[in-house]
């Protein structure tokens, strides 16, 4: 499941957002990848939707990273 | 010269109920009701209570007044009866009206988008362009008193209603006009927007917190509030009651982040406001925060306070009521200068209300949980709005 949430989150990205999807790591943050605070909202919504899950506001605003997206996805799926 | 205000808000339907649940500190924060909140993720808002339309307007009225446009036509009604003043044709030839707002009849609009998608019916109701027209508030709002003059609506988010008073105060002041009426409205509680307000998460699960560490966002609320301004010497020539004095209006735009707030863009209106009302930082005694209870605007706003006011940041208060009558958006700031006017005017410094702990970002005093006395001489109220506009107003004591 990490796997498919983040290839998920790299396909979103790439095509969406036109950030080249061999750029887009695990480790990277939002900021690196030219990505602000509203692109991250967008991305979530995005994820939320395709895996239907509901990420609550308060956990979303602190996701800076890629990993910290993936785990807070993982997170939601699992319950 | 402010010589009259009324408003109609989730804390009372007129200006006094609205001050004593500002002094007591009771929000009108609750759960929605006007909307099904079923598939809404947050379920709270500040709604007017027990709103009865026929209660204000014969049907034929109605039938070309949305509802934001009605909260705009009370408070005006409010407004004009408590300031005395008598519009003569004379002063309808050099009068204004102003309004703010952000999306005007959307209730109306709602309307036709179920008519249209949901009920597939052919065509919706005539009146659905005057009902949903932005402009529709301030245009009723000078046809109920004849007014000629310049009117029109300003549109700036939550800064609409201080771009409608700051503009109002620089025609008075300038002598285009010797009376204005300036205010603004909004009714955000449709099923579409309350929903595209979920969708930008930024409306808190529980209530709004402004300063407060904890907070998680901002409260949606619907209302309106209006002004009477008037020259000095027309107030004087009349024996009117001087509620307050619009001293100065600061405008700017951060030209940054069609979201995000820049605090630079904050300083620029609050010192263009100083500045243009001749007033030194330090003769400051309380500013009405734009005070969202977003993480991102509350901890911007206090930086730009404490840049632009130095030490003296730490002697003024500084509280929002958005915690207790929510984010009326257009119309938030027109409430807002009613509750400024009012607070100078007795003397009360409003609260900051739900307040649990101190966020180290914004360590000023933010009059937690409770109004207090203090006599007020110089008051600013701020507006930071979405798209990057911001519009500040200052407010002086009237000493004869």
């Amino acid at each position: 499941m990490a796997g498919e949430v983040f290839a998920k989150i790299v396909e979103l990205i790439s095509t969406k957002k036109g950030v080249p999807a061999d750029s887009v790591t695990i480790d990277s943050s939002f900021e690196s990848l030219g990505m602000d605070s509203l692109d991250a909202v967008e991305l979530v919504s995005d994820l939320e939707e395709v895996f239907n899950v509901n990420i609550p506001n308060a956990e979303l605003h602190h996701f800076k990273t890629i990993r910290q997206a993936v785990d807070g996805l993982e997170k939601a799926i699992a319950q | 010269m402010v010589t009259g205000a009324g408003v109609i808000s989730s804390i009372g339907k007129d200006k006094e109920t609205l001050w004593d649940n500002i002094v007591h500190c009771r929000p009108g924060i609750g759960p929605y009701t006007t909307v099904d909140s079923t598939a809404i993720r947050f379920k709270n808002g500040a709604e007017v209570k027990d709103y009865d339309p026929a209660v204000y307007f014969e049907p034929k009225d109605l039938d070309m007044a949305d509802r934001f446009a009605q909260f705009a036509i009370i408070a005006a009604r409010e407004a004009v009866k408590q300031s005395g003043i008598e519009i003569t044709p004379e002063l309808q030839q050099r009068s204004a009206v102003i309004c703010g707002t952000s999306i005007g009849g959307v209730v109306a609009q709602e309307k036709a988008y179920i008519d249209l998608y949901k009920e597939h019916k052919t065509r919706v109701h005539p009146l659905s362009i005057p009902r949903t027209m932005p402009n529709s508030a301030a245009s009723l709002v000078s046809m109920e008193f004849g007014i000629h003059g310049p009117v029109f609506t300003i549109s700036t988010a939550c800064a609409s209603s201080n771009h409608a008073i700051g503009n109002a105060f620089w025609l008075v002041r300038n002598g285009i006009c010797d009376m204005a009426l300036a205010g603004g409205s909004e009714t955000p509680f449709t099923y579409t927007f309350l929903k595209s307000w979920e969708a930008i998460r930024v409306v808190a699960p529980d209530t709004c917190r402004p300063f407060s560490k904890d907070r998680q966002g901002m409260i949606l609320g619907e209302g309106g509030a209006m002004l009477v301004l008037e020259t000095l010497e027309s107030a004087q020539a009349r024996g009117a009651t001087i509620l307050a004095e619009i001293a100065g209006f600061g405008m700017s735009s951060d030209a940054s982040h069609i979201t995000k707030p820049d605090q630079l863009g904050a300083e620029r209106a609050l010192r263009m406001a100083l500045t243009d009302g001749g007033i030194a930082p330090e003769e400051v005694d309380y500013i009405n925060a734009h005070g969202t209870g977003t993480s991102v605007n509350d901890s911007m706003e206090i930086g730009a306070v404490k840049n632009v006011f130095g030490e003296h940041a730490y002697k003024l208060a500084i509280s929002s009521t958005k915690s207790l009558h929510g984010h009326i958006l257009g119309g938030t700031s027109a409430v807002e200068a009613v509750v400024t006017v009012l607070a100078i005017q007795h003397g009360v410094l409003p609260p900051t209300a739900n307040f649990n702990e101190q966020d180290p970002d914004c360590d000023l005093d933010v009059v937690p949980n409770a109004s207090r006395p203090k006599d007020i001489n110089v008051a600013l109220s701020n507006s930071f709005a979405f798209g990057g506009l911001n519009a500040v107003v200052a407010f002086r004591k009237f000493k004869a």
